[in-house]
Formats: structure tokens, C-alpha cells, sequence
């Protein structure tokens, strides 16, 4: 079980949150087109190592968050609120 | 009654009390203190199992948590617990225990005759044979199987106990009460860190409860760890599992060591441990030689036979051979001798050694150079047969009715490994230890290799002083360590001595060297695949005894280095755990909680029947006395509200406050179609699609104010398109200013429908020109409904003029009560989930069952509402041929041909003559008030230009094949005149 640092509640239990996967995609324009909303839907990089991903704090403050999360260890270095930016370290 | 191998003094049981038990229903007496399987072999039990595939007769092989045979039945009736291993089951007055996997007596069971069928019941025997024909799978093989295999039996009843699930959070928790453990917790401890001692057994100690002579340090470490107030002690806790950032899950055995828990106590409690820093002291198995024979009883682990003389006073045999490749394991003889025992002969492939030089001293018959061949015995050992190592063929003759063996000692290292760390190959102990931590752990004692109590101490007490400082603590004084010399426990790599008869690698899966090799020429080479192939350390064990066996005869096999063929991956649970344990609190009423409108108490009062609706309670219809039926109520109810007037309670839709200055830009995205148009004061129905363009939910949604929204959904729904909103307005809109609330539990909600409506609610709201004028078809206002503040929508889902009064939950029974009392002289009746259901399909509304993660727009006829202009969800993806192909089914009304012949949802329909081919299904089905018969929606291929043709509605499994006319599926009042009216 997973403890998240959540920006507005403080750390808590993963039981609290539920997971919405990768955090990095963009919506596209509403002129894109059906292959960029394939992308925006389907397509997804699922790396072995960091990842940002979104987590809702469902059971707190119910924030959309953003979660680096490293894929093999389960690390969790860094969370932000969702209209801030995290950087992806390299390794 | 006697235990004629219960020693006169030592150990840890205490002899002044006496302890009765049953096995296969014979009495025995033992001692507090005592396992079953102390007390079985004080008693001179030895026969205690019959073994997984060959119903060989197998005894205690073990003296702890790695026992392979001696798994037996504990109690009866519901408590009845199968699988139950003797040598970590504690003894109590009045316990039954009963043997399993057996068909007739223990001593004589018939199916033992699969070992005469051996030669074809090797690995992958149920593969190759109980492959053809597919369809004997369910009826013959699987029955069969089960029968033959398989260990204990379930109860089959409730479980009585309770069980609890706690959560503990620790800067230091220590695994494991051993030297290495005690030692461990005390140095965290004096630092003042917060220390958890997790013990699997009752008796906190490990290899110290073996020792005598350093009872005093164990005692004194205990009262030590007890003084301590940060520091919690947990006996009879298993750590089973080591998962991600230091969290550990445990199992603490309440109530186990009693005949039932006692009032108020669970008898197990599932532990979360959240700590800081964690010392693995786990100790370590000895290790199984495979050689022919090697299950008999009377063949047991030497450090078993040592801890049933030194810990249980119990002399385990009369005469005594131990087969051992390193000196660690020769004290075992020591203890047996100091036990009464005659040591017949010890075996070993070395030339010599220390240990044997000593043996001989003490007038041991030392065989260096020498392994056993053979066991000799039916169902007890009678004696062994020896010869000289890497020879072949039959040896010397010794008879002996114990046979201690020892192969080296596997350190534990499964939480280790499950934490991340890598495992290492340590030549000299021919075992894997943990490599560098993943995590913030470290490993202590015999876990990582340091064997003898006094290293094992000293590690321990280094490890748990690193631990506290590591998680913030400043040092301590060292503490005392006690002094013992430690044992050599570097073993002559002997895993296997070949000849005729079965060598087994892992004795509870009746897996052999032999069969190890097989899957190794079937192709099955890798460990993880010869472990499935063969179930090797696929059992209770888990393989702790034999685990590394296997994998060394694969690895001659492969003929490669035992290092590069490895351990197949450690995973939870170390040990079994009960399953009860896992449920914790959530089970029966707990398993998931229940909601209740407000209005419950006053369904409850009107008699309702009770529907599960998610886990909402709902009533389903309120019977009447005069009702010959259910249908005959729902019907009753349906009718009420088509010919006079209906109320019910609608609480349970979803209800979300969408406000601010976007509020209507937000809503225009997220819906199908358009809500910025909307006037204050009006309420629309609204299509919300999903990304990929399925539709996602509908509802009806107001507008209260120029940027305030009142926001309803399906029920089932309500909680998934609150979090889409959220998602979307925090990550794909930020730019928007808009807040949601989730007002579900706040508004409860009453629908009054029928053509008398309007009069029962002028006798409720007051505040409001009712007239069809002034509050039309779709309008919304706020009011006071019998003297409560509320809000009066005009909406129909039942096809009726129709309004629903929302208010604050507290006064949903005052305003129930009110409409009934208003209701009365025009005859309303209250109507619930099934007639909701009738009047929705007459009316062609749809639901969830045709809201159903797999329909367009388009599909349910709802097309046309999808706006041509801006953004919103799902419209891009919604235009994929595959969801816009003019062919899918599409909504249709069904009507049974034969008004008396039912049809029902999920019945396929098939063309009248045709090949059988389903052209669609029914979605939904009732019987309508309207026109008297059996109709339904349904998903129909071409639906639209079938309507007017015949089907068949079709139910394969019921032998129904219903004729039925397609139909429009607006059935009641297509022109909506009724609800404007």
C-alpha cells in the first residue's frame, strides 16, 4: 500500500485515492481529428521507471493530482496539484 | 495415560498440568507447551498423513512453520480448519484433530495404490491425460481429480469467529524472535525508538528455547523488551508479506491456542505495519536430502529432532541415525543422546571433520564418507541402508526408528525478497542470501547466513541499533550479548543420492529428483516453469525444506551452476493464512455499506418489498393484501399513475450543484447537447457521452440561476460522473471557473405523476401559479411544500404530467406524508423500482440496461440531440465508422404476438425461418398496463426499418421461442401530450 503526499491533506493511505493513469497526455483541439483523440485515449507510453500519473484523493480533499511515480519500485518522488508541472527525472 | 517419549525434565512445557486431545479419535495426553505434533510423538505417534498424489504414509518431518506432512483437520463442525499444520498448532485441552487425505484407515488406505500406479502419475501426469475429450473436463476429470487430490476439507458452514483487520505503525519493526530478533529489538529499544517484535510462535526465543543454558539471556532480554515502553512485543504473529514503502502485513493468532475465542475477542487479527525501518531476523530451514525413501516416517529434519528433545522434552526415536553434511547438524545427536536415545550410526559424505572427530569421541558410530541409500519400513522406519558416497547400488544395512537428517540450513529469506532485495550465492553455506536492499531493511542472524546464537546476537544488535539511527535516533549503550560458540554450518554440497525408489525434492507435493529431471527434458527447464510443471514448492511449504533441492537437481540437469538456475520468486504469503483474516470486518452486512434514503422508515412502514439497487435499498412495490401476485401489485401501481396518480421516492439519483461563471460553458462540454441556451427556470434532459463517444449517462438538469446548475444522474452513476466532471473541470479545463458539489445525500427527492398531479400538488406547494401557463412542461422554482422550503421540477420519466418536489433530506418524510394525505381523495398510491420500470419501457425511456457501456446516440434513437457546433465529449471519437455504421442495433419496441406468452430481457431474436443468427436482443421486458400484454425494448440490426415486421425473441436455455412484433419504442403517448397537459 502506497502512501501519497497529498498537497492539501498531508500524507495518507493509497486506499484513500484512486488511480487515473498517465498524467501526460493532453486533450487535443476540438478540430484535431479522430487519430489525435485515438492518441489522447488509447496511446500510451507505459515506461519502466517515472511516471507522471494522475491520482483523485477521493476520500479527502477529492483533488486531481499529479503523481511521479517510479513503475518498478512504486517510489513516489514528488506530487503536485493538477495545474502544476513535474519533471520527469531521467532514470 | 502415558507418554511413554516424554522425557522426565527440560524444555519449555510444563509438566504439572496435563492436557487432553484427541487424533482420529483416539484420546493422548500432552503438557502446556506442547505443538500437536510434540505431544503426537511423546505419545509415539508417528504415522500422521497420507501424502498429496501417492497416499504414502508420511510423519512429522518438521518442528515449525516448513512442515510438509504433518498437515491435519483441528476442530470440528463450522470451526473446523483443514490443513492445519501439527507442528505449529498448540496444544489445548479438548482438541480433536483428525488426519487427512485418506480413504478408509490411516494405516491402510486404498489409494495408495496410485503408488503402484507411480510410473504414470509423474509431472505433468494430469495434463498429458485429462486432456481430451474437452467436455469430460467438467463432468469426469475435474470430479475425479478433486477426489483423488486435494488435502483437508472445508467445513462448509458459516465461519463462528470474528476476525479484525488493525493498522501499526512502528519506527523499527523487527521480524522474528530469535537471538538475532531479541537482540535486535533491544538495541532500537534502548534508543527510544519505537520497536515492534513480531513472533511467529507462542514462545518468543527462536533456537534460544533449545538451549538451556542460555535460558537466563533470554529471559532477561524479555523482561528487558517489556520495561521498555516503546517497544510492543507480538507472539504469535506471522509477518507474511513485504510489500511497497515499508508497508508489512501480519497475522496475529488471537485466540487460536484456545478451544474458541473468548467473548468479545476476535480470533484473528489481519495487521497493516507501516514502518520506518525493518530488521528481517527470520532464522532459517534446514534443508531436506533427497534420497530414495526419504518420506518415511521416522525420517525428520535433524534440527527438528533437537527441538522436540531440548524445547518439548520429547525423545522423537529410541534409536537413532543421523545423515548430515556439516557439523552444525551433529548437536542434534548430542541432544538425542542426552535424551536416552541410542545413536546408531551418523552418516556422512565427508572424510571428517571436527564435529565427527568429536562425534567419535562420545562412542558415536561415525560413517565418513558414507550417505544413505535407502529406508527400510512400512508405515515407520525400521531402519536405513547406507553406502559409500558416489557409489551405486545397495549398501550396509542399519536399523534405526529416527533418522535425523540435515542438508545445510536455507536461510528465510522470502520477505527479503519480496521487499525487492536481489538474492546472492553464498558458496561456502550453499544458499542464497539477500543482496543490497531495495528497501529500508536489513537482514539479521541465520536469515543472511550468520549462524550460532552468539554471531546471530551480535548481528542482530548491530542491525537494530542501525535501524533506529537510520530512522533518526541517537545510539545507546551496547547491550549484553550472550556468549555461545557458534556451529559450522557450511555444508559438503550433497543434494540428491540417486538409486531405486522415490527421492523426493519436496515431500508435500510428492514432487521427485526424477520428475525434476523430466520437466527439464520436456522443455520445462526454466525454475519458474519446472516449478509449475512439477508443483515443486507449489504446496503449504511453499517449499522450504527441499525448494533449493529441486532447483540444484535442475541445475545438474541443465548442467549449470545453481547460482545461474536460482529460486523461483518468493511472493505473499510466507506462511497460510486463514482467509478469514484477509475479510477482516467485511463480511455478511459488512461486506459493503448500505444506503437508505430518507424516506426509508416511511417505505418501510407502507410494507414495501425491498430491492438492492448498487447498494442503495429501493423499494420494489408495496403488496397489498388483495394482490394475488408481485406482478399483480406492479401492476396495480402502474395503473395507478396512468389512470389516477403515483408518488415515489427518486432520492437515490445522482445530484451535483454545478456553479459559477462558466458553469454553462463546463456544461455545454461535458453534455451532448446544449445547456447555455437554457433559461432560467427551465429544466432539459441531457445526454452526457464518454471520450470514446458511447453514452456515458443522461439525466435532467436545471438551471436554478445564470450560473447556477442543478445537475441530476442515473444512480447507478452518480459517483462515476461526479469524478468525470471533477477530472475534466481540474485537468482539461482548469481555465474555467466553475465549483461542483456533490449534493446526493442533501436533497432527497418525490415524484408525483399521474393525470391527478397538479391537484395533489396544489395541496402541497404553495407559492407557485401551478397553471399549465405559468409552470409548463420542463419548469423549475423554488417553493415551500407543506410549510418546508423545496424546489418543484415539472418532469416526466413515467410518460405522465409529472412533478418532482426536491428538499432538504430532513423533510422528505413531512413532505411524504403530506402528498399522501393531499393525494388521498384522488386515490394516489405509492409505487416503486418495477412499476418505475413499466412505465418507462411503455414509455420508451431508456435505462441502464440500455445505457449499457456499449450504445451511441444513435443507437437508443438519440441522435439528433448531439449539437453540430463546440466541443464537447465523446463528439470526435463518436464519428468512427465503426460506431456511426448505419447497421448496429439500434432501439426498437417489442410486443409479444400472444399477449398471455412472456418474453424476457436477454432473449435473443432471431428471423422467423431464418438460420438462427441473433439479430438483437431484448434489453428490457414487463407487461404493459396501457394494452395488456408482454412488451420490452430491445437492440435490433436495422431496427428502425424492421419496424412493423415479426421476430422471434429467443431464450435458448428456457426452450422459449416467442413470436413478437417490432415496434416503435415510444408506445404510450408518442406526441407527449399526456406530460404537457
Amino acid at each position: 500500500m502506497l502512501r501519497i503526499p497529498c498537497p492539501h491533506c498531508g500524507p495518507r493511505d493509497e486506499a484513500e485515492f484512486s488511480y487515473r493513469g498517465d498524467a501526460t497526455v493532453t486533450r487535443p483541439g476540438p478540430e484535431d481529428g479522430i487519430e489525435a483523440f485515438h492518441g489522447y485515449l488509447y496511446e500510451r507510453r507505459n515506461p519502466r521507471g517515472w511516471q507522471v500519473e494522475w491520482w483523485q484523493h477521493g476520500a479527502g480533499c477529492r483533488a486531481f493530482l499529479k503523481v511521479l511515480r517510479h513503475t518498478v519500485t512504486h517510489e513516489i518522488r514528488a506530487v503536485a496539484t493538477a495545474t502544476e508541472a513535474l519533471e520527469v527525472p531521467e532514470a | 495415560m502415558s507418554q511413554p517419549h516424554r522425557l522426565a525434565a527440560g524444555g519449555h512445557v510444563d509438566r504439572t498440568r496435563r492436557v487432553s486431545f484427541t487424533f482420529d479419535g483416539r484420546r493422548y495426553e500432552g503438557h502446556p507447551g506442547d505443538t500437536l505434533a510434540s505431544a503426537l510423538l511423546a505419545n509415539g505417534v508417528r504415522l500422521v498423513g497420507r501424502s498429496f498424489k501417492y497416499h504414502r504414509p508420511r510423519g512429522i518431518f518438521s518442528a515449525g512453520v516448513e512442515e510438509p506432512n504433518a498437515l491435519v483437520e483441528l476442530r470440528d463442525g463450522a470451526r473446523r480448519e483443514p490443513n492445519t499444520r501439527a507442528t505449529v498448532v498448540e496444544l489445548f485441552d479438548g482438541l480433536a484433530a483428525t488426519s487427512q487425505n485418506r480413504r478408509g484407515s490411516l494405516a491402510f488406505d486404498w489409494m495408495a495404490v496410485n503408488g503402484l500406479l507411480a510410473p504414470w502419475l509423474g509431472a505433468g501426469f494430469y495434463y498429458k491425460t485429462f486432456m481430451w475429450p474437452a467436455a469430460y473436463w467438467e463432468r469426469v476429470y475435474e470430479p475425479l481429480i478433486r477426489k483423488a487430490a486435494g488435502l483437508g476439507r472445508a467445513s462448509g458452514l458459516p465461519d463462528p469467529d470474528r476476525y479484525e483487520a488493525a493498522h501499526a505503525h512502528c519506527d523499527v519493526l523487527v521480524v522474528g524472535a530469535g537471538a538475532a530478533g531479541l537482540a535486535a529489538a533491544r538495541a532500537a529499544g534502548a534508543t527510544g525508538a519505537r520497536v515492534i517484535l513480531a513472533e511467529q510462535d507462542a514462545l518468543p526465543g527462536g533456537d534460544l528455547l533449545n538451549e538451556p543454558g542460555l535460558e537466563p539471556w533470554r529471559t532477561e532480554a524479555l523482561a528487558a523488551l517489556a520495561a521498555m515502553p516503546e517497544v510492543t512485543i507480538m507472539p504469535r504473529t506471522t509477518v507474511f508479506g513485504f510489500y511497497d514503502q515499508g508497508v508489512l502485513g501480519a497475522v496475529e493468532r488471537v485466540a487460536d491456542h484456545l478451544p474458541e475465542p473468548p467473548p468479545h475477542t476476535p480470533r484473528q487479527r489481519s495487521w497493516t505495519i507501516r514502518a520506518r525501518e525493518v530488521v528481517l531476523a527470520t532464522g532459517a530451514h534446514e534443508r531436506l536430502i533427497a534420497f530414495p525413501g526419504n518420506d518415511r516416517p521416522g525420517v525428520m529434519l535433524a534440527g527438528a529432532a533437537r527441538s522436540y528433545a531440548r524445547r518439548f522434552g520429547v525423545r522423537a526415536g529410541e534409536n537413532v541415525a543421523l545423515f548430515a553434511t556439516h557439523d552444525g547438524a551433529y548437536d542434534a545427536a548430542f541432544a538425542l543422546a542426552e535424551a536416552g536415545a541410542r545413536i546408531a550410526a551418523i552418516i556422512d559424505p565427508r572424510p571428517d571433520s571436527p564435529a565427527m572427530q568429536r562425534a567419535r569421541e562420545a562412542g558415536f558410530a561415525v560413517r565418513a564418507g558414507s550417505v544413505v541409500s535407502a529406508t527400510v519400513g512400512g508405515t515407520a522406519l525400521r531402519g536405513i541402508e547406507l553406502r559409500a558416497a558416489g557409489g551405486s547400488g545397495r549398501g550396509d544395512a542399519v536399523a534405526a526408528d529416527l533418522l535425523m537428517i540435515s542438508g545445510g540450513w536455507n536461510p528465510a529469506v522470502h520477505l527479503a525478497s519480496m521487499s525487492g532485495a536481489a538474492l546472492a550465492w553464498d558458496e561456502g553455506l550453499q544458499a542464497f542470501v539477500p543482496g543490497p536492499p531495495a528497501q529500508r531493511e536489513r537482514s539479521a542472524g541465520a536469515c543472511r547466513g550468520v549462524h550460532g546464537i552468539g554471531a546471530a546476537a551480535a548481528d542482530g544488535a548491530a542491525a537494530g541499533r542501525a535501524a533506529a539511527i537510520a530512522a533518526g535516533f541517537a545510539a545507546a549503550p551496547d547491550i549484553a550479548l550472550p556468549d555461545a560458540p557458534a556451529p559450522d554450518h557450511r555444508p559438503h554440497p550433497l543434494w540428491e543420492v540417486r538409486g531405486r525408489g522415490k527421492a523426493f525434492v519436496d515431500i508435500q507435493d510428492d514432487v521427485t529428483a526424477d520428475d525434476i529431471r523430466l520437466a527439464h527434458r520436456e522443455g520445462f527447464s526454466h525454475i519458474e516453469h519446472a516449478k509449475r510443471y512439477t508443483t515443486h514448492a507449489m504446496g503449504t511449504d511453499q517449499g522450504k525444506t527441499g525448494g533449493i533441492v529441486g532447483a540444484a537437481v535442475l541445475a545438474e540437469a541443465r548442467g549449470e551452476p545453481l547460482a545461474k538456475v536460482g529460486l523461483p520468486r518468493f511472493r505473499p504469503y510466507t506462511s497460510p493464512i486463514a482467509w478469514g483474516a484477509m475479510a477482516g470486518e467485511g463480511v455478511g452486512a459488512h461486506f459493503q455499506p448500505t444506503r437508505r434514503t430518507s424516506l426509508h422508515a416511511v417505505h418501510e412502514a407502507a410494507g414495501a418489498v425491498w430491492m438492492d439497487a448498487g447498494i442503495w435499498k429501493r423499494p420494489a412495490y408495496y403488496p397489498k393484501r388483495e394482490d394475488a401476485d408481485a406482478w399483480a401489485s406492479v401492476l396495480r401501481e402502474a395503473r395507478a399513475v396512468r389512470e389516477r396518480v403515483g408518488i415515489c421516492d427518486v432520492s437515490t439519483l445522482g445530484k451535483i450543484a454545478v456553479e459559477g461563471p462558466d458553469a454553462a460553458i463546463f456544461l455545454d462540454r461535458v453534455y451532448a447537447n446544449t445547456f447555455s441556451t437554457l433559461p432560467v427556470g427551465r429544466a432539459r434532459y441531457g445526454l452526457m457521452l464518454r471520450e470514446d463517444g458511447i453514452v456515458f449517462d443522461d439525466g435532467t438538469t436545471s438551471r436554478i440561476g445564470p450560473d447556477r446548475f442543478f445537475v441530476t444522474t442515473t444512480t447507478a452513476q452518480a459517483g462515476p460522473v461526479m469524478q468525470h466532471l471533477e477530472f475534466h473541470l481540474a485537468s482539461v479545463w482548469p481555465e474555467l471557473d466553475v465549483s461542483l458539489a456533490s449534493i446526493t445525500d442533501q436533497w432527497a427527492g418525490i415524484a408525483i405523476a399521474g393525470p391527478k398531479a397538479r391537484e395533489v400538488i396544489a395541496g402541497v406547494v404553495s407559492g407557485l401559479d401551478l397553471s399549465n401557463e405559468a409552470f409548463p412542461f420542463m419548469a423549475v422554482a423554488d417553493c415551500m411544500a407543506a410549510g418546508v422550503p423545496a424546489r418543484l421540477f415539472r418532469i416526466s420519466f413515467s410518460g405522465e404530467l409529472a412533478y418532482e418536489i426536491a428538499m432538504p433530506a430532513g423533510y422528505a418524510a413531512h413532505v411524504w406524508q403530506a402528498a399522501m394525505a393531499a393525494g388521498a381523495p384522488h386515490g394516489i398510491e405509492p409505487y416503486g423500482m418495477e412499476a418505475l420500470g413499466l412505465l418507462r419501457i411503455e414509455k420508451g425511456h431508456v435505462a441502464g440496461s440500455e445505457l449499457n457501456g456499449q450504445t451511441t446516440a444513435q443507437d437508443l434513437g438519440l441522435g439528433r440531440m448531439l449539437k453540430k457546433k463546440g466541443d464537447f465529449i465523446g463528439r470526435v471519437l463518436a464519428q468512427r465508422p465503426g460506431l456511426t455504421d448505419p447497421s448496429r442495433p439500434r432501439l426498437v419496441g417489442l410486443r409479444s404476438l400472444d399477449p398471455r406468452r412472456q418474453i424476457r430481457a436477454g432473449c435473443h431474436l432471431l428471423l422467423p425461418g431464418g438460420d438462427g443468427s441473433s439479430q438483437g436482443w431484448i434489453t428490457s421486458a414487463t407487461q404493459s398496463v396501457v394494452d395488456p400484454g408482454w412488451i420490452g425494448l430491445g437492440l435490433l440490426r436495422d431496427g428502425e426499418a424492421r419496424i412493423g415486421s415479426e421476430m422471434l425473441a429467443a431464450n435458448p436455455l428456457m426452450g422459449e421461442e416467442v413470436p413478437v412484433k417490432v415496434i416503435s419504442p415510444h408506445m404510450h403517448d408518442p406526441e407527449n401530450l399526456r406530460v404537457r397537459a
